[in-house]
């Protein structure tokens, strides 16, 4: 999935282990000699802590190589990692792209910005991927490993470019971008009243306070565009794929092709899905649970025969649906797409050990998972 | 339970995938059953519940009824914009000036926090005794199937974050009022969703931290959802381990295969469980994994029901 690749994007809903299959992904391509960072936002404490990354650095660390020594993880490449703080990218951004030290500072001290940079549209999106842009120019890492944020909705990522684009080009700013001349001169005749409303409506300082951020960052929209462009140009290189990730849950899969469908609508370059928390179910159709029962009996006894197989029933249903749902999957992505299934692993999943638990299943042969499982389940 | 039900405003967020939608469905479901005029609210054009609950796809802010006393509504900004307007401006004249002008559109569009802001005005005016809408009936109970931890705290942060940086003016106004009812712990209440797995669990006490620190709300109750039964002991485990090599059939040893599966993932989510009740102030609210497509109504249903006895349970000790 990722041969020749230099940029590996995580997308999907929440919660369906996004960071931990980013994280094991990194791992298992640094322990075959390439040097990998993966790029996260706000991970589960615990495995960030368990990689050794306690604080926000916004910059990639390395991970320290004995940890994978003592489980016995061979490493032959470098595995890095960084927690991206948005906020931090954002000023660093401002900070780049300003003309000069007045204005960048009109923008970090103006209120609306300190108060409400985050709520600009798509902007935790957007310093993600331009924090993974600087990196892949930078040209430091065979590899990098994005863990998207989690958005409300896995396409608020592809479309963050755009978003800030369009706002910046939008006549939202322009209309800011003119405080002083906004009577008849440019708007004509209903502008005057309409902003004689707006002031009445907001108040006189909000206006005021919205007109100077929106100004002084008017200097930087050329800036900004070129980065979106950039950004845009890095999402669809050939050197870049998206890797699917999902739960067999129905939201999550539903979430999982309206993804798949808008990024290949879009031309974006697709890796292949990955399943986690599967129930597999290799018993197939129906199971006779008295029958399951009555053949424990002797070894549990009766009670304990009869919760085993009530428990097993559950099971069941749980790896009917999650079949269900994964084929549905897999035809409506037209049937050609790589498809890695994770077991439901016993333990959370949230140290180097889960990780490599992980790794096993993403790293084997189709062969070799089919044999895994087989001692999983049956 | 009755302390919840007892609020004008009640949040249900938590973390992605934890089950958000069900839950606040499940207590809407409670609320209704107990004779209160409950709406459900959904944001962010998500209409998962009115789906779920066998509804009808609404047009924007609409309120629609789902069962007897329970009702639904997907909350616009846009929409709230102009409703807003339409209170706010003396003049109906002057308010489809504004609604009518571009300039506006792009001010509302592009003032960070405007859509935050604008869905917590809603969910506020939903809430109120005298609703400002013309001719629309109060509810007892609003629920708000409110978007996953980070965009949810954003909406209710933004209110008062509006109201510092605006000072002055209707919109200080407004946002302060808007505040002061979020804030207000007999009006409004907070609740959490969450998995007992790592990550839900840290990221639901992390969210206590951030509520108490802006808007200075409290966490007031966590739901644990999708609780697995736990069916089997610790020497239980050791029997049907050693059962393990004798068994014969593949069913036989998938059964005790999945049993040993479900004893460590049982314990698992006990240790998470543990972890939330020596860390919150409030004991957790246990609901059970149902087995079932998520968001069917079964699910729902079964929950409440849930809920409704843990809820009498308590009242009867």
């Amino acid at each position: 999935m990722l041969e020749g690749k230099r940029v590996a994007i995580c997308g999907g809903s929440g919660g369906v282990g996004k960071t931990t299959t980013a994280a094991a992904i990194a791992m298992g391509m640094a322990a075959d000699g390439a040097r990998v960072a993966v790029v996260t936002i706000d991970p589960a404490r615990r495995l960030a802590t368990s990689l050794g990354l306690e604080e926000l650095g916004n910059e990639p660390r390395l991970v320290d190589p004995k940890l994978f020594a003592k489980r016995g993880l061979e490493m032959k490449g470098e595995l890095w990692a960084m927690m991206l703080d948005p906020k931090r990218t954002f000023d660093e951004l401002i900070d780049r792209l300003s003309p000069n030290d007045r204005a960048r500072d009109e923008v970090l001290n103006n209120r609306i910005y300190q108060e409400l940079s985050s709520a600009v549209a798509g902007s935790q999106e957007f310093t993600a991927i331009a924090k993974l842009y600087e990196l892949d120019r930078e040209g430091d890492f065979d590899l990098l490993v994005l863990d998207t944020p989690p958005s409300r909705n896995a396409l608020d990522f592809l479309d963050a470019p755009d978003r800030l684009t369009s706002f910046f080009e939008g006549r939202a700013l322009q209309v800011f971008l003119r405080p002083t001349g906004l009577g008849m001169k440019i708007f004509g005749r209903g502008t005057g009243v309409v902003f004689s409303v707006l002031k009445r409506v907001t108040g006189i300082d909000l206006l005021q306070d919205l007109s100077v951020f929106f100004r002084s960052l008017g200097g930087m929209i050329d800036g900004f565009k070129e980065r979106a462009a950039a950004v845009n140009a890095l999402l669809s290189d050939a050197g870049t794929t998206f890797l699917l990730v999902t739960s067999p849950e129905r939201e999550s899969i539903e979430e999982a092709t309206f993804f798949w469908r808008k990024l290949k609508a879009a031309r974006m370059p697709f890796g292949g899905v990955l399943v986690n928390r599967v129930h597999h179910d290799l018993l197939g159709g129906d199971i006779d649970l008295d029958d399951v029962a009555r053949q424990l009996e002797p070894e549990l006894g009766p009670k304990l025969a009869a919760r085993v197989a009530e428990n097993l029933g559950d099971y069941h249903v749980l790896a009917r649906r999650d079949r269900a749902n994964i084929e549905r999957l897999a035809s409506q992505l037209g049937g050609e797409e790589r498809m890695i299934l994770v077991p439901h692993l016993d333990d959370d999943v949230h140290d180097v050990e889960g990780l490599q638990a992980i790794l096993r299943y993403l790293w084997a042969t189709e062969a070799q998972r089919t044999a895994m499982l087989v001692d999983v389940v049956a | 339970m009755e302390d919840l039900l007892a609020k004008r405003l009640l949040f249900v967020t938590g973390k992605g995938g934890v089950g958000r939608s069900t839950v606040a469905a499940a207590l809407g479901l409670v609320a209704a059953r107990r004779g209160l005029r409950t709406v459900l609210a959904e944001v962010a054009g998500q209409e998962r519940l009115s789906r779920a609950l066998g509804g009808e796809a609404a047009a924007p802010s609409e309120e629609i009824r789902l069962a007897p006393g329970l009702f639904t509504i997907s909350i616009d900004p846009q929409h709230a914009l102009e409703e807003y307007l339409r209170v706010q401006m003396p003049a109906r004249a002057m308010a489809e000036v504004l609604s009518a002008s571009r300039a506006f559109q792009y001010f509302a569009a592009a003032t960070p926090g405007m859509r935050e802001l604008l869905t917590m005005g809603k969910l506020w005016e939903l809430a109120q005794v005298q609703r400002r809408t013309r001719g629309a009936d109060p509810f007892d109970l609003t629920i708000v199937d409110a978007p996953a931890t980070g965009h949810g705290l954003a909406i209710l942060r933004a209110p008062g974050t509006f109201a510092q940086v605006a000072r002055v003016g209707p919109i200080a106004h407004q946002a302060g009022a808007i505040h002061t009812a979020i804030t207000d712990r007999s009006h409004t209440g907070v609740v959490a969703v969450a998995h007992a797995e790592e990550m839900p669990v840290t990221e639901t006490l992390d969210l206590r931290d951030a509520l108490r620190a802006d808007p200075g709300v409290p966490l007031v109750r966590v739901f644990v959802n999708a609780v697995l039964p736990d069916r089997f002991s610790k020497r239980h485990a050791t029997a049907i381990a050693g059962a393990l090599d004798t068994a014969g059939t593949p069913a036989a040893r998938a059964a005790l295969r999945a049993a040993l599966s479900g004893h460590a993932r049982a314990g698992g989510q006990r240790d998470q469980v543990a972890r939330l009740r020596e860390r919150l102030d409030t004991d957790p609210v246990l609901l059970p994994f149902v087995v079932g497509e998520d968001g069917e109504q079964q699910v729902f249903e079964r929950l409440a029901d849930v809920l409704g006895q843990t809820a009498t349970a308590k009242a009867a000790a």
